[in-house]
């Protein structure tokens, strides 16, 4: 009894493990399966079939091909974007500010569903044809809100005087931004990119509003899919993704606390 | 990095006003070339603005700043040949140190940084620390890369925003000496604000003394003590006895007399302001003794006795309530109790006169020993 009293922190955490795990494991599983229908929910046999032809479901690396393209661009641009929102939100007092705070925070509190379907409207109104286009547009602007917040945390935390230091070093005002500013808010940029590309990634929602039958995205076929079956491949892809993330998550927490060590 | 004036730093009608509030008030000041010259007042006198405009990093409102002929008022902070070391030192802390101390020489596209900047480390010994970085370090290190990242530029002039106000009282006392030392090695002027007077005094050649964005005094040390211009100098500058007089005539040797509450009392004649009869005759404390070996002489009561070591401190309530502060050296004489009655003397001349217009207790709540 006293053991399991003293233990009690070590199993709380592992059913935490366990229940944020298991899904992912369960797809890690099904990816090498053999399933006898079109349905990919009880296994049957092994088969690495699915991992050495993962384009085999037709249509699949298609939509994955398209949701990395517009990942790409819609972290890329959002974070350009927003790291310069951030840092004039950050440093600068202005007139608008809080206007400027308030809009940022709205794609974050405005329902999907609401978003998605406003902007579906606001596409036709101007004319615009749904398509991979609109996706983009529609992307950066949820991920830029993500990408200010986590930069403007960063550079308000910055101390002015680095800045006044590197010009009183004989740094101009480009040097100082590249070789002072910019390390020292990198971390808070990158976050930004990061969160920027999963959240595009994932999304379904407004996505599929704006979207037409030749922009079909990876959330949007695997969606389709479930429909009419789930190819092997669908699992393949997913564990490569969750791999990924697995991997630059530890890359980073070693970085830091090596750095941390050294300090 | 277009031209490297060089020659006295000159501050002309220097002012900055902060929307209501003026910081600076029409400095004018020349700083020699090549001296340690301290700008001492409390915190909000303007001297650490005083500073910030002569580094580039606050646009005066009026006035001009030169060093030798040049004008600089309003040459950006990068095109100066100007060096600050931070109160918090501002190290940059993605960089190795060694990479902080070659910031500047890069920046010019000296292609010698690296080896120069060693060297700097070296001066403040501190050249095994070039691969860490700068949170490995302890504030007193932290504050000596600051220093050498600053005068591996060779700058006209060297700027000190209170570098040792983080520093432990003994290891400020190590940095002083430090300091000074470093100082007549580079040749460099340096221009020191701090609100320790002890501290400008010991290190400077110079002091300047601010107070609420006017310039009050400026000397060496040694003559601001002796002869404070003022009383807020008189009192932020070490311990002052201030003895409300009205002179009364002229004796010989050179001699004046004044009426100090009944009391005829002597002073230097030359010490007067002109024109002036209701005066402050001031006194420092060690310059009071408790007995009648001087030639002015009061009676008072010892209403406190601190032993300090060296020296004893007392104070003194004189018959018309107003207490001095004396200190006597602790060598052997016989030392006084609380209660006892004793004769305050000392000799005429060695006092200063001030115009007893002015508010008698000026700078005496803001001593600087107070940590900052």
């Amino acid at each position: 009894m006293t053991w399991i009293k003293r233990h009690l922190l070590a199993f709380a955490a592992l059913a935490v493990l366990a229940y944020l795990l298991i899904p992912n494991l369960v797809v890690a599983i099904f990816s090498f399966n053999d399933p006898r229908g079109r349905y990919n929910y009880e296994w049957n046999e092994f088969s690495a079939a699915a991992w050495l032809n993962p384009c085999g479901s037709p249509g699949l690396c298609e939509a994955l091909g398209l949701s990395l393209r517009i990942g790409f661009i819609a972290a890329f641009v959002a974070t350009v974007l927003g790291t310069l929102v951030a840092f004039a939100l950050g440093r600068h007092r202005f007139r608008g500010r809080s206007g400027t705070n308030l809009l940022i925070f709205m794609p974050m509190a405005t329902p999907e569903v609401v978003m998605g379907s406003s902007l579906l409207t606001l596409f036709v109104m101007a004319g615009i044809p749904s398509g991979a286009v609109n996706i983009t547009i529609a992307h950066i602007m949820f991920c830029l809100s993500f990408v200010v917040v986590a930069v403007k945390a960063r550079v308000s935390s910055l101390d002015p005087r680095l800045e006044e230091a590197a010009a009183d070093l004989g740094a101009n005002p480009f040097q100082t931004f590249l070789r002072v500013t910019l390390p020292l808010a990198a971390p808070g940029i990158a976050a930004g990119a990061l969160l920027a590309f999963s959240l595009s990634f994932d999304d379904y929602i407004i996505t599929n509003f704006n979207a037409s039958p030749s922009s079909i995205t990876f959330p949007m076929y695997v969606w389709g899919a479930a429909q009419r079956g789930t190819p092997v491949e669908i699992f393949v892809v997913g564990t490569v993704m969750f791999l990924i993330a697995l991997t630059v998550v530890v890359i980073g927490q070693m970085l830091s606390s090596r750095r941390d060590r050294k300090a | 990095m277009t031209e490297h004036p060089s020659g006295d730093l000159c501050l002309e009608q220097l002012s900055k006003k902060f929307e209501s509030f003026t910081a600076v008030n029409s400095l004018d000041l020349t700083i020699p070339e090549g001296s340690f010259f301290a700008l001492l007042g409390p915190s909000g006198c303007g001297k650490t603005t005083t500073l910030r405009m002569i580094a580039g990093l606050e646009d005066p409102t009026s006035g001009t700043i030169r060093i030798g002929d040049v004008d600089i008022t309003h040459v950006k902070a990068h095109r100066r040949n100007v060096n600050t070391v931070f109160q918090s030192y501002a190290l940059f802390p993605h960089m190795k140190i060694l990479d902080n101390v070659a910031f500047g020489l890069k920046r010019r596209g000296d292609k010698d940084a690296m080896r120069k900047a060693q060297e700097a480390l070296d001066l403040v010994e501190l050249g095994h620390t070039a691969k860490k970085k700068p949170n490995q370090l302890s504030g007193g290190m932290q504050q000596r890369v600051a220093l050498a990242r600053a005068i591996v530029n060779r700058p006209n002039v060297l700027l000190l925003d209170e570098p040792l106000g983080a520093l432990d009282l003994k290891l400020r006392r190590q940095m002083q000496i430090e300091l000074k030392r470093i100082q007549s090695e580079v040749g460099i002027t340096f221009v020191h604000v701090t609100h320790d007077q002890e501290e400008a005094m010991t290190m400077a050649d110079t002091v300047a003394v601010m107070n609420a964005g006017n310039l009050e005094q400026v000397g060496p040390p040694a003559d601001l003590y002796d002869h404070p211009a003022s009383t807020f100098v008189a009192n932020f500058l070490g311990q002052s006895n201030l003895l409300t007089s009205r002179v009364t005539g002229l004796g010989g040797d050179g001699l004046a007399t004044a009426d100090c509450h009944g009391h005829e009392i002597q002073v230097a004649a030359e010490h007067i302001p002109t024109g002036v009869r209701d005066v402050f005759v001031g006194v420092r404390p060690e310059k009071l003794r408790l007995d009648r070996s001087g030639r002015n002489h009061l009676d008072g009561t010892v209403t406190d006795a601190s032993f300090a070591g060296v020296a004893t401190q007392y104070l003194v309530r004189l018959p018309w309530g107003h207490e001095v502060t004396v200190v006597q050296p602790n060598d052997g004489s016989p030392r006084a109790r609380v209660g006892e009655s004793v004769d305050v003397s000392w000799e005429p001349g060695s006092e200063f006169v001030l115009d007893a217009s002015q508010d008698q207790d000026a700078g005496m709540f803001d001593t600087g020993l107070r940590d900052a």
